[in-house]
């Protein structure tokens, strides 16, 4: 590793300005938390916690940090192509572009945001004090985080990935990729994705064994059990994702064959790996949100979900099948016709299970008392438009006519009209729903139904004319074209589109600031007057989430006993077992951001050095004592009275 | 001293390591005849299985059989559809 070697991408201008406000971003953060004498603070609360709450509220804060840098990813693209022949990027960095744009948008926005969401409400919705390993969760964050800001160094200091966010082989091989980039790929995935699928395993544990007295599985609210669903796809698709992305290291590094062309190598391989992995990887982040969709809709309908059982039962057939399809993201690559027409049935199966779910939200609002609230307005733009993307995606499941569609823009409208209305949509609607729950007071909601247009139209704006310029034959990842292809003006529409869902993006923050500042303080804990346990404790949530854990005999059981003037929460106090705080699993995470970096640069002594010190830690936590602590009567009396506003 | 000493876990620990050995003498000894070398890679990677799953999940521990069972049948139904599924796309269905 050279000083040139590490320095060689800030030799362009764009780069470099880069660069430089990531150090003065830093050192304004560093001198600010100085200044304000907020270190301790900082660490001590946030840093070294395992409160199931925080940690979800730290994913989410580093899921919207990354929504800005994946969204400027996305606006230096629709800037390049809105003209032909355009000169604002080279070919190079438009690859390196529309690689991390996909990469942080999937990995690191998506998908923290969704975990973010699920750790602030499903214990709460259960009716537990924190998840089943505390300690566990707060170290699955921090690999998030490490993973996170691997890749977001990786095109200041040695050079970004640029072989798409799939990075197939042969491309993504040392060969035809010989800089460090892909091995940054590797890395910054397989770290993050270690902390992902230690979430699978916590959260599957959570919901199985810590659920309130009397909650029976079907007694859940929908978004615990699309959390369920999810954190079981996970645990089972994320080892290949780990398994893959090692064999591609050693190819990488090590000189093996796995994914190369000759000596028994086989490149296509990676691609099938890749999307064993990869298609759960999308039911991962929209089963979540149909979660999410499910309890908005039922809130703001006043009114339970419809066919409760048929959208479970949809969910789990749509965890098995999402392990069935992943052959028809490579139809072209020239199997025959029965493996395409076996992809081909098991993909359109997968409309069905999901069709029964619309039609399930649809009949939910029938004859209901609906309120334009903006999650609301999120989860009603959603279906008509996710509806689209799903016929679209019945279009290309047809193995014959994809070899039309294939790697055109009409893919790139395809699953934008899927990923955006169902994922984004759903994790803005549960972020301005729960937002309350953890703060203690509404997001504005001019500013968010403001928000809401501007991200909506905006969206059809950018992404409608890809579809027509797809079936054109606009192929994705060009990085420009020329003016007689005929296609700049509906470019330059979707440049116009995607300004004014930056628009909305920026209001959105605007309004935390706003809402920050002027709305009133919620005091009952309920101002949806919504339907599931987490709105029967305070807002914001005392850390031992319930000071009686209420005893459940149906479902919505907080909703009915409203409706009978019972008080599920009341009965005396006993004292509460909590979980210690601790600085380990930041450490340790740091420890192997160290650990990667180096490996991704090859310096095989530092690697060595950090790989003994997360072994350490291991060893240190086999044999700690840490029996956690309690809180007393006297201590949860006077929370509950002060949270009752009561002094 | 004796009921502190984690046995099983470190019957585990070696275990899975003479199992890995056990598998990389198919790579080291180049003789092998390709029948012999898949029937050594399966076997031992059964064998590795059950020695995570018995003495480092507990998996016989569990008062809750039906989840169990439940539990293993889609690991078992997953992971045949990944294997087969792979061969089919990859080998037997390539033109």
């Amino acid at each position: 590793m050279s000083m040139e070697e590490l320095f060689a991408p800030m030799k362009e201008p764009m780069i470099l300005g880069a660069g430089i406000s990531i150090v003065v971003g830093a050192i304004a953060v560093f001198a600010g938390l100085t200044y304000f004498k907020k270190w301790g603070w900082l660490y001590k609360n946030w840093l070294t916690t395992v409160d199931h709450k925080k940690i979800g509220v730290m994913y989410i804060f580093v899921a919207l940090v990354m929504l800005f840098r994946g969204g400027i990813d996305a606006l230096l693209m629709r800037a390049q192509t809105a003209v032909p022949e355009n000169g604002l990027l080279n070919a190079e960095h438009y690859n390196e572009i529309f690689t991390t744009h996909g990469l942080i948008m999937i990995i690191f926005m998506a998908m923290p945001f969704i975990i973010g969401l699920m750790n602030v409400v499903v214990p709460l919705q259960i009716g537990a004090r924190d998840v089943a390993f505390p300690r566990l969760n707060a170290l699955s964050f921090w690999l998030f985080a490490a993973g996170a800001g691997l890749l977001n160094i990786s095109f200041v200091i040695g050079g970004s990935p640029n072989a798409g966010w799939s990075s197939y082989f042969p491309l993504a091989g040392i060969e035809f990729n010989p800089g460090v980039g892909n091995n940054y790929y590797a890395w910054a995935l397989q770290i993050s994705g270690l902390g992902t699928l230690m979430t699978g395993i916590n959260f599957i544990t959570t919901i199985m064994k810590m659920r309130a007295p009397g909650m029976k599985l079907m007694k859940m609210p929908m978004f615990t059990w699309s959390a369920l669903i999810t954190n079981i796809i996970i645990t089972f698709a994320f080892p290949v994702l780990t398994v893959a992305l090692a064999l591609m290291t050693l190819d990488r590094q090590f000189g093996t064959k796995f994914f190369a062309m000759q000596d028994g190598g086989m490149d296509m391989l990676w691609a099938n790996l890749f999307w064993v992995w990869g298609h759960p990887e999308v039911y991962i982040v929209i089963l979540p949100a149909f979660g999410i969709f499910s309890e908005v809709i039922s809130t703001f309908s006043r009114k339970n979900l419809f066919g409760y059982t048929s959208m479970v039962f949809s969910m789990v057939l749509i965890s098995l099948l999402s392990f069935m399809v992943w052959v028809h993201h490579f139809y072209t690559m020239g199997h025959g016709v029965m493996v395409n027409g076996i992809f081909s049935t098991t993909t359109m199966l997968i409309a069905v299970p999901t069709g029964v779910k619309i039609f399930n939200w649809l009949l939910t609002m029938r004859h209901g008392k609906i309120s334009f609230t903006t999650p609301m307005l999120y989860a009603l733009a959603f279906i008509p438009i996710f509806t689209i993307g799903g016929v679209t995606g019945v279009m290309l499941a047809m193995a014959s006519a994809d070899y039309q569609y294939h790697n055109t823009m009409f893919l790139v409208a395809h699953f934008h009209y899927v990923l955006i209305p169902g994922t984004v949509f759903g994790v803005l609607a549960g972020y301005h729903f729960w937002w309350p729950k953890i703060f203690g007071f509404r997001l504005n909601e001019k500013l968010g139904k403001a928000a809401f247009w501007c991200i909506a139209v905006g969206f059809n704006v950018a992404f409608f004319p890809l579809f027509i310029l797809g079936l054109d034959g606009y192929a994705r990842r060009m990085y420009t074209y020329s003016a007689d292809t005929g296609f700049g003006p509906l470019n330059m529409l979707s440049f116009a589109g995607a300004l004014v869902m930056a628009v909305g993006f920026m209001l959105i923050c605007y309004n935390i600031y706003y809402s920050f500042r002027h709305s009133p303080r919620d005091l009952n804990g309920d101002p949806w007057d919504a339907r599931s346990l987490e709105w029967a404790t305070h807002s914001p949530v005392p850390e031992y989430n319930f000071a009686i854990v209420p005893k459940i005999n149906r479902l919505d059981e907080f909703w009915y006993a409203k409706k009978e003037g019972r008080d599920i929460t009341a009965g005396k106090y006993e004292r509460i077992h909590m979980p210690n705080n601790s600085g380990a699993p930041m450490w340790m995470a740091g420890v192997l951001f160290l650990f990667s970096f180096f490996f991704v640069f090859s310096v095989w002594s530092l690697v060595i050095v950090f790989a003994v010190a997360t072994l350490g830690f291991m060893a240190y936590r086999s044999f700690e004592k840490d029996e956690g602590h309690h809180i007393e009567v006297a201590e949860i009396e006077a929370t509950e009275r002060r949270l009752r506003g009561e002094q | 001293m004796k009921e502190l000493f984690p046995k099983e876990h470190v019957m585990g620990f070696v275990g899975s390591l003479v199992l890995t050995l056990a598998a990389l003498t198919v790579v080291m000894f180049k003789g092998m005849s390709n029948g012999v070398a898949m029937t050594v890679l399966l076997v031992t990677a059964a064998a590795q299985a059950l020695v995570q799953l018995v003495l480092f999940m507990h998996i016989g521990e569990t008062e809750d059989k039906k989840a169990l069972y439940t539990t293993i049948i889609y690991s078992v139904v997953v992971g045949l559809i990944t294997v087969f599924g792979t061969l089919l796309a990859m080998v037997w269905g390539y033109m």
